[in-house]
């Protein structure tokens, strides 16, 4: 990595990215005071679509509160759905049916992987390349269709319920993505071939935007950036949660600490994505999806409680502090990409600019969910 | 040089690997459609706004509960009723649905207890003006063809 001399701080120039700019896919502003070329540091600014979703959350009941879990995250919007409907049945002691179980695991890792295709073409693209982004998004129109026929919408998904889903699914369903787990398969490969192996991809990613293990552990940084630096974390394996133990799949880790080890581990989950879908829909048992009595009002007995979950971008946590009312006390959600962002600023400094951006696209960031 | 060779050597490698990826692409169909001359079919889930279910007359189903109103999130569910002279049951004098703050959650439709409300296929909506989202669903059940 290219390091310079000496960074002179009296002859420095503030810089903005942001807050429209193409390279941070969102309303993210980041002041980078620079000497010359080199980042001498930068600053993360918030707030420019900040929502107040944790605030919402004690003036709305608590199913009236899940349509905002689709618009947090609006990629892998499925596993968001997931973490507040399990704090809700945590704290109401509601079980789930099993299929709604299964169910819910093959939505959010096809979620998972439609998340990921879009993070390959618009990194890419970021870095220079276009075509590939045309290939992601054919691919993941696929999972959006699939995903649009059972929810009936294409990605702010409000599909769970407290104890079960709206619907159940149908057989076109489970041959439509029987036949997309083939074709996706297909596809990875041609990825390897396209993109992996790509001799300018290396170049520009190879020992460059180096984070380390221990500066992972400092910042709270999980999901694809922490096992990039062979932090071997991730909520399904470590804090199971819905049928996930019940399913045979590894989780990537990979040493190399720098933008390509991120962008191995995600190519790598894809395919353990898929593996956890087949398996799924090879065990998906018969049954209701829904409890069989539904609870008509939801008011968990007051306390506190957590439940966290695995997006495709790391640990989404969520803590609940229920007064027994029909709203909520308190919600607090902890995000994956806010810890993630927060490291930017040590990694980054000393780095060309043109290294900071590709550096940037590698942590995967989803702005919305960032600044809530 | 040893590495420049090699480089040099990957580098044409990953052009005609990528070269090729797009000829095979060339022989196949586009995936697109060219809107507005041609539409999708949407799925039967497919979740637009939300509409009034009649009965063979077009006369609502709706029994006026407010169930969906309450259920709302974003209060965008307006409805009136009426109890004719000499009837039972309320009578339906407006439902006005604000889109422009629907978050098409489905609260409303898994609300109604009498088949009253569902989701339409709508979705070609585009409009400047935002009164074209504030929808009469009565008049629209009204206007439907029996
Ligand atoms: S779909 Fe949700 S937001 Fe829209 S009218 Fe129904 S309850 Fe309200
Ligand atoms: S819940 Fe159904 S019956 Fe009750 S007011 Fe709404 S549409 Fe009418």
């Amino acid at each position: 990595m290219s390091q310079p001399i000496e960074l002179q701080k009296d002859e420095t120039f503030v810089l903005n990215v942001g807050p429209q700019h193409p390279a941070t896919h969102g309303v993210l502003r980041v002041k980078m005071t620079m000497d010359g070329e080199y980042i001498y540091k930068a600053e993360t600014v918030l707030g420019y679509i900040h929502r107040m979703h944790e605030k919402m959350a004690e003036n709305r009941t608590y199913p009236q509160y899940m349509p905002n879990m689709g618009r947090l995250d609006y990629l892998s919007a499925m596993a968001f759905n997931h973490g507040y409907a399990l704090v809700v049945e945590r704290a109401c002691g509601i079980e789930v049916p099993e299929r709604a179980e299964y169910i819910r695991v093959i939505t959010v890792e096809l979620n998972r992987i439609s998340s990921h295709l879009v993070w390959l073409g618009a990194y890419v693209l970021d870095l220079g390349g276009f075509t590939p982004l045309m290939y992601c998004f054919d691919d993941r129109e696929q999972i959006l269709d699939l995903l649009e026929s059972v929810t009936g919408s294409r990605l702010t998904y409000c599909y769970f319920r407290f104890g079960g889903l709206y619907n159940d699914i149908d057989d076109e369903f489970i041959t439509g993505t029987r036949a997309f787990i083939i074709r996706m398969r297909k596809e990875l490969k041609m990825y390897a071939k396209l993109v992996t192996g790509n001799i300018i991809l290396m170049k520009r990613l190879q020992g460059h935007g180096i984070i380390d293990k221990d500066m992972c552990q400092r910042y709270g940084a999980t999901g694809p950036v922490a096992r990039g630096s062979g932090l071997n974390y991730d909520v399904r394996k470590n804090e199971p949660y819905s049928v996930y133990p019940e399913l045979d799949f590894d989780i990537p880790v990979n040493d190399g600490c720098d933008s390509y080890a991120r962008y191995l581990v995600r190519m790598e989950e894809m395919e353990q994505s898929l593996r956890i879908i087949e398996q799924a829909l090879d065990k998906l048992p018969e049954g209701p999806v829904n409890p069989e009595k539904k609870p008509k009002l939801i008011k968990p007995p007051s306390g506190d409680y957590y439940a966290a979950v695995e997006t495709a971008r790391g640990n989404f946590g969520i803590r609940l502090v229920s007064d027994g009312g029909k709203n909520a006390y308190r919600l607090k959600l902890r995000s994956p990409t806010y810890s993630n962002m927060h490291l930017f600023d040590e990694a980054c400094r000393g780095m060309l600019l043109a290294d900071a951006l590709a550096f940037m696209g590698s942590l995967d960031l989803v702005i919305p969910e960032m600044d809530r | 040089m040893g590495g420049y060779f090699s480089d040099l050597f990957s580098g044409t490698k990953s052009l005609l690997d990528g070269m090729w990826v797009t000829l095979k692409e060339f022989p196949k169909r586009p995936v697109t459609l060219s809107y507005p001359h041609e539409s999708l079919k949407m799925y039967a889930r497919y979740r637009g706004h939300i509409e009034l279910i009649g009965d063979e007359e077009n006369k609502p189903n709706c029994v006026v509960c407010g169930m969906c109103e309450r259920a709302c999130p974003s209060g965008c569910i307006h409805l009136a009723g009426e109890k004719p002279e000499g009837g039972k049951k309320k009578v339906l004098t407006s439902y006005t649905l604000d889109f422009t703050t629907c978050s098409l959650c489905g609260s409303c439709v898994e609300s109604c207890n009498f088949d009253a409300i569902r989701f339409s296929n709508e979705y070609n909506l585009a409009s400047t003006r935002k009164e074209d989202f504030i929808i009469d669903l009565l008049k629209r059940l009204e206007e439907q063809d029996k």
